[in-house]
């Protein structure tokens, strides 16, 4: 929030406001400092290690990496494809998931059970079981009807098939969240129940979890370098070709920093929204 | 602040005694073993406001959510016009459509403007268009003198502002009944003025209310018909003015005094 200037602040405030200015400056300093001090001594620490030659030939070897690069990029852009469609996939089969599991009319009973049972057991099962169930299950069924499915799209409803469970429980506790009084207000002013959920419930649900919601979207994105283990090229996968043509791991690195890039601006956004929540909450604490 | 246009709604012809608005006969409710209401009758006829006295617990809240079908009536029959809306086959949503209710804690959409809060139920329950709501709500808005505050959020008004939003969110739908559920007492004592004053402008434009309160002067300035609650039955009852001037039975002198003290 920015303060404008509407009265001459007085000498006793002019002083404290030095005071603080020079205290920030100060900090900087001993940051700038300390982060300094810090980087020598893990580099140095890493860098006067016996193996490091080595290590530094095979892992970070500038030419192979610029040479793993076409692969590898194109194989990125697989993952990014990927998780286009599991993002849209994941937030509606969670939602529905979510809403399924509050239910309350007995017609109901079979799909809230059906909901319950679903999300035990996927947030319990790894994902890299079910992405081999899932990828290498689906085409041993030999369905006439379905052809042959690629890779990425069997790794695509692995992933959908496991965060969903996870989103469904982000879903369902941010509806939980929403004071009774509020769904007491709706229905009193004639809404029906459907008309709650949608119109009341559901978008102060989401607001309210949209931070936690983040969180597993980061971690979606990095977990769609796994349909490698099923056999699509993708980025992962296309680094460990171009490791075993060129006998050095540095594909594996570029491949990994690439995750990292990619990750990095949902991960500040993440943080954006928790913090903007955060202040909501507890606006005018200083501490 | 409001001056509501006092003869826009008022019911020209006279009480037709044979017909009341609302009317309960016997009402129970009961909690597991707990007696919350032990047969409770009332009336209540177009145009006239009806105040629910009685200390905390007395069962003046969960009568008025019994009448709004909020909570399930153990016995006792309710018609609203005529009609009985205790049936079990009883469509609760559209009883509810016609019934309004406001709460003690304000109860607004904190994700909603407050010209969206008002303009919400007019348009999904009462199926208006966004435009004609939008003008519905403006307009009471308008009367309250809160128009200014249309795109503004719950949490930036002031308690009385929520509560006079609040109001004019039930009354805009135009309810054949309005219950009020001791709209004043999470108010600061300066704000709770303001509310009272709407409560005054809606009875001179013919709304039919009933109200659990703890403001007796209020109750005793605007009320026709006061009840007296006391552990679940009615202890006594009464026109306004005879009823706080000479109250017939001892525990009504007694619950008077203590609050008048």
């Amino acid at each position: 929030m920015t303060s404008q200037v509407i009265f001459e602040p007085s000498a006793a405030e002019v002083e404290r406001a030095h005071i603080r200015t020079a205290k920030r400056r100060r900090s900087v300093l001993v940051s700038l400092a300390s982060t300094v001090a810090f980087a020598v001594v893990v580099g140095f620490s890493l860098v006067s290690t016996p193996g490091w030659d080595r290590v530094a030939h095979s892992f970070f070897d500038l030419e192979t990496g610029l040479k793993a690069w076409p692969r590898v990029i194109e194989g990125l852009l697989l993952n990014l494809r990927v998780l286009v469609f599991a993002t849209i996939g994941v937030l509606f089969f969670g939602m529905l998931l979510a809403i399924m599991r509050t239910l309350r009319n007995p017609v109901f009973f079979p799909l809230r059970v059906f909901a319950r049972g679903y999300v035990d057991f996927f947030r319990g099962l790894p994902l890299i079981i079910v992405l081999y169930l899932v990828g290498f299950g689906i085409p041993g069924l030999r369905l006439e009807w379905l052809g042959r499915v690629p890779a990425e799209v069997l790794g695509t409803v692995a992933l959908i098939l496991t965060y969903s469970a996870y989103v469904a429980e982000v879903f369902r506790a941010g509806i939980e969240s929403i004071h009774p009084s509020q769904r007491l207000a709706a229905r009193s002013l004639g809404l029906s129940y459907s008309q709650t959920m949608r119109l009341v419930v559901l978008p102060q649900a989401v607001r309210r979890v949209a931070p936690p919601l983040m969180n597993d979207f980061v971690s979606l994105q990095k977990d769609v370098g796994l349909i490698s283990i099923l056999g699509a090229v993708d980025a992962v996968r296309g680094a460990q070709i171009e490791v075993a043509k060129f006998a050095n791991f540095t594909p594996y690195v570029v491949a990994g920093l690439l995750f990292v890039l990619l990750a990095v601006p949902s991960i500040r956004f993440a943080d954006h929204i928790s913090s903007k929540y955060a202040k909501r909450e507890q606006a005018g604490s200083a501490l | 602040m409001s001056n509501l246009n006092s003869d826009a709604l008022r019911p020209t012809e006279p009480i037709d005694w044979n017909n009341p608005r609302l009317r309960v006969a016997g009402l129970r409710k009961h909690y597991d073993q707990k007696v919350v209401l032990g047969g409770v009758d009332l009336e209540i006829y177009p145009g006239q406001i009806v105040a629910l006295i009685g200390s905390s617990g007395s069962g003046k809240s969960t009568m008025l959510r019994c009448i709004n079908l909020i909570e399930e009536i153990s016995d006792g029959q309710i018609w609203l016009e005529g009609n009985d809306i205790s049936l079990a086959s009883i469509d609760q949503d559209a009883v509810r459509r016609e019934i309004g209710m406001v709460f003690q804690s304000y109860n607004l959409f904190a994700h909603l403007s407050i010209l969206d809060n008002i303009t919400l139920a007019l348009r999904h329950v009462q199926g208006k268009s966004k435009a004609e709501a939008e003008q519905i709500a403006l307009g009471w808005l308008e009367r309250i003198g809160l128009a200014d505050k249309a795109g503004s959020y719950p949490d930036k008004l002031s308690g009385g502002q929520q509560q006079r939003t609040a109001i004019i969110r039930a009354v805009a739908l135009n309810p054949k009944v309005l219950l009020l559920d001791e709209v004043t007492s999470a108010l600061d004592p300066e704000l709770v003025g303001e509310v009272l004053e709407l409560i005054r402008d809606l009875k001179a434009t013919g709304t039919t209310i009933i109200m659990a309160t703890h403001e007796l002067s209020f109750a005793r300035d605007v009320a026709d018909w006061v009840v007296f609650l006391d552990k679940g039955v009615v202890a006594e009852e009464g026109e306004a003015a005879e009823f706080f001037a000479n109250p017939k039975q001892e525990r009504t002198r007694e619950f008077l005094t203590r609050l008048q003290r």
